[in-house]
């Protein structure tokens, strides 16, 4: 007798909700409404999996386990650790805040762009929480399709070349995924995730295996040299799509290397750590540099969101160089628990900040920084919530933005001074780049009749900005609640990747 | 003592968010009462505080308020030490804060953003005192943030001038290089000790004096690298050449701002942070030496700049640059004690005469201009009587304040056998001479000689109202009789006890104590050294150029054009600050982009793959062409070509 678990409630109402209103169309008005309502309500039911959650143990909790294609031993199994629950309860925080976002914004097919969002939230949740590699594959692959639509109907005048190119580059990356997939069900008989943990293989296999994860995972996180997608993704982005895409779908990159690559391959993730340092770093400090020469403020959030998750990638994969220098475990978990709390952190900043453009893109209908200058004159609400997010997006201590990164630094000591020194140039680059930004948009004399005629924010604006604010703020000073749930889970993962598989 | 220690540092937080959130409701009386009264609360439990610790002799409180996190066996607290050390900075820190407070009732009174500037001025003090009392290495690093970031929206406070919002961003950056610095310094000390508790990391320094860090191929000594990074921190804060040069232009702020935070309280964080960490940089010869050669630079060379200011504010703003230098020169010589003492005359005296300047701004209608002041005296008695006293404090006269904490300061310096120590020296004693030029060289320019105020300034000039008036006196009397009762006991007495640490063999001042002799003998043994002459000798020039002789500073001028132009150029370091690097940067960022990103991989690797696609569907269009004779030829061909094969491949039939 198969039980419906919390999970499958939390994967399939938002979906159900989504088609049923596709099914009903633009006959009745009023689906702003109801998809508030379902997305407010899969929030609530989503807290009992933080509340009800036993942070003493890595076991898999809430399972739900059920046969789905039985000749190839396909299962339908979900269940969440320290490491996918916080992903899944941002994912359920910031679709309301999604469907806020978008209320009056949307003129055209309002019905779909709701529905869109509602079904893209079931299938995230899906992917954080499949223990079955197929089952994962079909969710990750599944997701795509929502976001292609929201940024190809609802986007902006490049929508079509921005979309195509999210398109083949995501999807490129996760052919290869499923044939390590395959591969790992050849070699355990099910595409059991956590049976794939425990299999036994060669370095001439894991490193294959390593890297057709990688190319999957890069491309989502994205990870240089494979990001040029995403500034291009987000510009042509409807404001909501951006949110989703920065503050979600990249995590599921980062999230991918904890659940797969790093437990998975160990020793290749060893062989070929100093390469997605490497790679990681070049985000942090390449791309801070590009992040500068930016005029459009989507493009320059959404290059400030590969620099910040650059510090997800280092965290994960200076263990081995702590390991060989310190001959000790220690510090190992401080960098996986910096990668993690860093991409919570940065879903509520950058969501937070591509709210704040699209606040400005509604009333004007520019992203040009140019087009903009002393903002905070005629929206002194609004321009508070910029310059915190703003500061939060520098690594200002006391918003969830220092957490991770600080814990990043600290452990990439352990592993190597210049680590450390290259990672720490995003405290001078992110607040250049980013107080830049907010000095010719939000300070100075009013510049233009456009910005003289700007009316503060309205509040359901508000709403959705102070949410945000109270979630940077809280992770910020009291990361503890956060980090305790990890804290297991990560402590596995740490005897995972220093276990050699060989 | 826990719910004390929070009340001291949650009742200005309070009040900044009501002053903040609530401003237009509680409206401009309810912003400043309530930020007043939240300070006061402060300000009085910390002299209590205070008192606990020195006269009734309570031990060292260290108290944690809660766990922020704990990550791999690393416990991170947000907890507070207090011992007298901290206790002395929250009584500086509240009191100015305090004064700072009542004294923009009168200088903020026509401004549209008073509430948000109580508001900030408040969040400014929590920040500050969330520094000076943590107990741990994090909460430090929030504290020291916290204070940049109150420190970048009080420069940009009046948001719509160009020249201020360009001031708090290269503020803030500068900072952040500092910044940048002391977070490696922090992941150094995590690294050695396993922790960011201040007792466990000092409890772990003795054990590590020979450690080393290896960086590369290099071994470098571990407690010195780290020392030396937690300072680069400091030399932010606390703007040490190099990183000084956002502090000039923080002057874009109101005046008020210049005075607790660009004077008296945050710039004096990274000669508080040397002090607090003392039992680390001790076993850290090497920063030593680094702490005092940069200290002596910074005192003697900004100081030189001063001389050819004219904006008032710059001159004090150069004067704190270089009394900075001073206190870290001190530290530099473990003679921490000495840095502290002058730490805490400088908070008094320099608060004053930033006030006491912005008494004068004011009256002149926001007049900066020293060519066009002249002759205040007799108009504004308070300001002239008050800022002598500042300036006599600054110079070091005999008997006032800065003479007792600047001479115990180089007579410890005399001692010191640390590497630099020598050099030091030099550069303190000829300051002596400099400060003195430069402070009555203002002081002669805005309050004696001729009137140069337009005729319409002259007829409004009036002395300023009495919440302007009061915080003057009330810093001026510190001023002169702070140096008389505190500092037996605070440089040679055990004021520090057991909160600063000095290995024996480096202690100067307790050398120095042996001569000791009360505050009057020391007055006495003043006025046999060189030091008190140089001074007398720099005011006595100031006198001679700017009212006996005034057309001589710009006959000197013509005369050494090419020094002149250097300083008033600030050594170019504003230049290499503001046009070279930021130039650099971008230059780099637009070059990154448009080459990586555009044209090598979305160029090259993208479109480019999209392209060979694209040719590859061309070619394989070209051959399905729908003409049945192009396929049966091709079949044709091809059945040829088979046939061909294998009638002549090597051993067919």
């Amino acid at each position: 007798m198969p039980e419906f678990g919390l999970l499958s409630v939390l994967i399939w109402l938002p979906i159900l909700g989504g088609t049923v209103m596709l099914i009903i169309g633009e006959r009745s008005g009023g689906s702003q409404w109801f998809a508030l309502a379902l997305s407010v309500f899969t929030f609530v039911l989503s807290v009992p999996l933080y509340a009800g959650f036993d942070s003493g143990t890595a076991d898999m909790q809430f399972v739900e386990r059920i046969p789905w294609i039985p000749a190839f031993r396909v299962e339908y199994f979900l269940g969440i650790d320290g490491l996918s629950m916080p992903l899944i309860l941002l994912t359920t925080f910031l679709t309301p805040i999604v469907v806020l976002a978008g209320w009056e914004v949307v003129k055209l097919r309002p019905v779909q762009y709701f529905a869109a969002f509602l079904i893209l939230e079931g299938l995230m949740i899906g992917v954080f929480s499949a223990l079955d590699g197929l089952l994962f594959y079909v969710f990750w692959e599944a997701m795509l399709v929502p976001m292609f639509l929201i940024i190809g109907v609802w986007g902006g005048e490049r929508r079509v070349y921005a979309t195509i190119k999210f398109f083949l580059y995501t999807f490129l990356g996760s052919v290869f995924m499923l044939l390590a997939l395959i591969y790992l069900y050849l070699q355990t008989g099910s595409y059991n995730i956590l049976a794939f943990h425990a299999v036994p293989l060669s370095m001439a296999e894991q490193i294959p295996i390593f890297l057709a994860f990688l190319f999957a995972f890069a491309v989502k996180v994205p990870m240089w040299p494979v990001h040029t997608w995403l500034p291009d993704a987000h510009v042509e982005a409807p404001t909501g799509g951006s949110v989703i895409l920065a503050a979600i779908l990249l995590k599921m990159g980062g999230y991918g290397f904890v659940r797969f690559s790093l437990p998975i391959t160990p020793d290749a993730s060893q062989t070929l750590a100093l390469l997605m340092i490497a790679l990681s770093l070049m985000a942090v400090v390449y791309i801070g540099f590009v992040a500068l020469a930016q005029q459009d403020m989507k493009k320059l959030i959404a290059y400030s969101s590969i620099a910040h998750m650059g510090f997800v990638t280092l965290g994960f994969f200076i263990a081995w160089a702590i390991l060989s220098r310190t001959g000790d475990t220690a510090g190992i978990g401080m960098g996986i628990t910096g990668g993690m709390v860093q991409m919570v952190s940065h879903g509520f900043i950058s969501g937070a900040l591509f709210l704040c453009v699209g606040v400005l893109y509604d009333r004007l209908h520019t992203r040009e920084i140019g087009a903009y200058g002393g903002v905070v004159n005629t929206m002194p609400i609004f321009a508070t919530f910029f310059v915190l997010f703003a500061l939060a997006n520098a690594g200002l201590p006391g918003t969830s933005g220092f957490v991770g990164e600080f814990l990043v630094i600290l452990a990439s000591f352990r592993a190597n001074f210049w680590y450390a020194l290259l990672a720490g140039t995003t405290l001078v680059l992110g607040a250049a780049y980013t107080l830049w930004m907010i000095k010719r948009v939000v300070f100075g004399a009013v510049a233009n009749d456009g910005v003289a005629a700007l009316r503060d924010l309205s509040v359901r604006e508000f709403m959705i900005l102070a949410l945000m604010a109270g979630g940077v703020l809280i992770i910020g000073l009291w990361p503890a609640p956060l980090v305790d749930v990890m804290s297991a889970s990560v402590d596995k993962l740490v005897v995972q990747v220093t276990q050699s598989k060989l | 003592m826990e719910s004390t220690y929070l009340a001291i540092v949650l009742s200005p937080l309070a009040a900044a968010l009501i002053a903040g959130l609530f401003g237009r409701r509680i409206g401009r009386a309810g912003a400043h009462s309530v930020t007043i009264l939240g300070v006061a609360v402060s300000c009085a439990l910390s002299a209590a505080v205070l008192w606990r610790q020195v006269v009734d002799g309570a031990p060292a409180d260290n108290v944690s308020v809660y766990t922020w996190l704990v990550t791999d066996g690393v416990r991170m607290e947000i907890g507070f030490l207090v011992d007298r050390l901290s206790a002395l900075m929250m009584v500086v820190v509240t009191f100015v804060s305090l004064m700072v407070h009542v004294y923009s009732i009168g200088y903020m009174h026509d401004d549209a953003g008073y509430q948000r500037f109580f508001s900030y001025i408040s969040l400014f003090t929590f920040s500050m005192l969330m520094l000076v009392m943590s107990n741990n290495l994090l909460q430090l690093f929030f504290g020291w943030e916290a204070v940049g970031v109150v420190s970048y929206l009080l420069i940009g406070f009046w948001y719509t001038r160009p020249s201020a919002i360009f001031a708090n961003l290269k503020a803030f950056l500068v900072n952040r290089i500092g910044d940048f610095g002391f977070l490696l310094g922090i992941a150094a000390l995590l690294y050695l000790t396993g922790s960011l508790d201040y007792r466990e990391v000092f409890a772990a320094a003795p054990g590590l004096q020979d450690a080393t860090i290896d960086v590369g191929s290099w071994q470098w000594p571990a407690l010195s690298m780290a020392c030396i990074l937690l300072f680069i921190g400091a030399m932010g804060k606390s703007a040490q050449v190099p990183l000084h040069v956002w502090l000039p232009d923080s002057m874009e702020g109101p005046t008020p701002i210049s005075a607790l935070i660009h004077a008296a309280t945050m710039v004096t964080a990274g000669v508080f942070m040397v002090a607090r960490m003392s039992p680390v940089f001790e076993y850290a010869e090497a920063a030593l030496s680094f702490v005092l050669v940069i200290g002596a630079i910074t005192a003697l060379f900004t100081g030189l700049i001063a001389l050819v200011q004219f904006d008032i504010k710059r001159v004090v703003a150069y004067s704190t640059l270089s009394q900075l230098g001073y206190m870290m020169v001190a530290q530099g010589a473990s003679a921490y004690a000495a840095g502290m003492f002058h730490l805490t005359t400088h908070a008094f005296f320099k608060a004053l005469l930033f006030l006491a300047a912005g008494s004068v701004i004011i009256a002149l209608h926001h007049e900066q201009d020293m060519r066009r002041m002249g002759g205040l005296r007799k108009y504004m008695p308070v300001t002239y009587w008050t800022s002598l006293v500042g300036c006599l404090a600054l110079i070091g006269f005999p008997g006032f304040a800065g003479f007792f904490s600047k001479d115990a300061l180089i007579e410890a310096e005399d001692l010191s056998r640390i590497a630099g120590a020598g050099f030091a020296e030099f550069c303190i004693v000829a300051g002596v001479f400099i400060t003195a030029l430069y402070t009555f060289r203002m002081f002669f320019l805005v309050f004696h000689g001729p009137e140069r105020m337009d005729a319409e300034a002259r007829s409004h000039l009036h002395e300023s109202p009495w919440v302007v008036t009061l915080p003057l006196v009330l810093l001026a009397i510190p001023s002169v009789i702070v140096g008389w009762f505190a500092t037996g006991p605070l440089v040679f007495g055990d004021f520090f006890g057991d909160s600063l640490y000095v290995r024996p063999e480096h202690d100067v001042l307790a050398r120095l104590g042996e001569e000791w002799h009360g505050p009057m003998s020391f007055l006495v043994h003043g006025f046999q050294s060189p030091v008190l002459y140089l001074a007398l000798g720099g005011a006595a020039v100031a006198w001679f150029l700017y009212l006996r002789q005034p057309h001589l500073p710009d006959q000197l001028r013509d005369r050494f054009g090419a020094v002149y132009r250097l300083l008033e150029n600030k050594y170019y370091a504003d230049w290499l600050a503001e046009r070279v690097i930021p130039a650099a940067g971008r230059a780099m960022g637009g070059a990154f982009w448009r080459v990586g990103d555009v044209t090598l991989i979305d160029g090259g690797l993208v479109n480019g793959s999209a392209r060979v696609v694209g040719w590859g569907a061309a070619l394989i269009r070209r051959l399905q062409t729908g003409y049945l004779y192009h396929y049966a030829f091709a079949m044709v061909i091809g059945l040829a070509l088979l046939a061909g094969w294998l009638l002549i491949r090597p051993g067919g039939s």
